[in-house]
């Protein structure tokens, strides 16, 4: 459809100029993961142990840390007015805003995360399972933290009331995703773990727009 | 085309209008007049569906603007306090997106729409280096594209210099002439001949007292 292709070009356009937006949260993410070994000390097979973990958890801070300049210029300019009034279905334009935000803010970290996982001495056959699970959970954080978001949009200062909100829903995604890894290094099959991803995901693209609309329009109220 | 019965609503426990009934016609041009703070946007936003903290019963062609969204979404040209225009953008792909999302496909007639508001020459260069009378000129060319009968324009002269304003008023005069409705707030009075409504909002208050 016209619209949803119209969406994503524009949502590209503004954040390749405001390369901030993208470039910030993910040197958040370099620098947590970096932090760690300065921290816990550098024993490999401490580091290897708890590598998972570590990505995980500053991955899911890092898309929660992104989510800010998703309707917070259009808030401001009042473009989310002129979305919300078009005929047009407003479902899809969400959703073409959202995956684009996506696509410039978790996929760079799903990206990145195999070079800092072998600075954290993950074993190589964990890594596979990482990305998948990367992969297929990054949308999701990315989607419910839209739907926080667009809650607390109107707000000034919300960056604080964003985590309160979102990162309880965030729990079972990473208690999942770190689960691939721990599973696979027992040398277990992940594909049921990943399939339980896979369907919270489905589950996320139909609810979440849902939920976005409903909190944009008493946002913008 | 647009009809208002018994409009109530009230903020922070004041009441900013009661029992208010009009119909606007295809042709006419409303002013919404009255002192700052009197309720001039909220009565804006309540048309055209953004707000809907508030008593009685709006209808679109005859029916309630809430179960025809759609429908009245169509109809609407909606432009608030803010020019809702991304300032990273261009002036041609902010109204490209305009078209888009109201399913206009006048991907050529953007650069006319924007040489007919003076913007000759800047539709390729990024929205932050306009003044903000070119910006506030970006998004009244979304007018020209707009197909909506129904324009609901929220201080449309603020940042405009004075053939600006001359211009945009012919330009509302021409659309109410050719059958659309206006419907906008400004303290200047308007400059238009005929068929110019208002509603005073200060008087309203003062009658319900």
């Amino acid at each position: 459809m016209n619209i949803i292709a119209a969406t994503i070009r524009r949502e590209l356009l503004i954040a390749f100029r405001s390369p901030g937006d993208i470039i910030n949260p993910l040197m958040f993410f370099i620098i947590a993961v970096t932090l760690f070994p300065l921290g816990v000390g550098a024993d490999t097979e401490f580091l290897s142990r708890i590598a998972s973990g570590i990505i995980w958890v500053t991955a899911l801070l890092a898309v929660m840390l992104s989510m800010d300049s998703l309707f917070r210029a259009d808030y401001e300019d009042g473009s989310l007015e002129q979305l919300l009034l078009s005929p047009q279905p407003l479902y899809f334009i969400i959703l073409a805003k959202v995956g684009s935000h996506w696509l410039v803010s978790g996929l760079p970290i799903v990206i990145l995360a195999p070079v800092l996982a072998s600075m954290l001495a993950l074993p190589a056959e964990a890594m596979l399972p990482l990305l998948a699970g990367l992969l297929i959970g990054t949308p999701i954080l990315t989607l419910i933290g839209a739907v926080g978001m667009a809650l607390t949009v109107g707000l000034s200062r919300s960056g604080l009331l964003l985590a309160v909100l979102v990162l309880p829903l965030y729990v079972p995604v990473l208690v999942f995703g770190t689960g691939t890894v721990s599973t696979a290094l027992g040398g277990l099959g992940i594909s049921g773990l990943l399939a339980l991803l896979g369907a919270m995901l489905v589950l996320a693209i139909c609810l979440a727009p849902l939920a976005i609309m409903a909190a944009l329009r008493i946002s913008v109220s | 085309m647009l009809s208002v019965k018994d409009l109530f609503c009230e903020r922070d426990e004041r009441v900013l209008f009661q029992n208010l009934s009009f119909y606007m016609a295809a042709g006419e041009v409303w002013q919404i007049e009255g002192s700052n703070g009197s309720g001039k946007t909220t009565l804006l936003r309540i048309l055209c569906g953004l707000n809907d903290e508030f008593e009685g019963r709006i209808e679109w062609q005859g029916q309630d603007i809430r179960r025809v969204r759609q429908d009245f979404n169509q109809s609407l040209f909606y432009l608030g306090h803010t020019p809702a225009i991304n300032k990273t953008l261009t002036p041609k792909e902010n109204l490209s997106w305009f078209c888009a999302s109201r399913g206009l496909h006048k991907q050529d007639q953007i650069k006319q729409a924007l040489n007919s508001f003076n913007l000759y020459g800047y539709d390729d260069m990024p929205c932050y280096q306009l003044s903000a009378g070119q910006q506030r000129r970006v998004s009244l060319a979304r007018m020209k594209l707009s197909e909506a009968p129904l324009w609901i324009v929220d201080e449309p002269f603020t940042a405009l210099d004075k053939q600006g304003v001359i211009e945009l008023e012919a330009f509302f005069a021409a659309h109410a002439a050719q059958g659309g409705t206006v419907i906008l707030t400004t303290h200047h009075r308007l400059e238009i001949e005929h068929g110019v409504k208002s509603i005073n909002l200060d008087r309203l208050a003062g009658l319900a007292a």
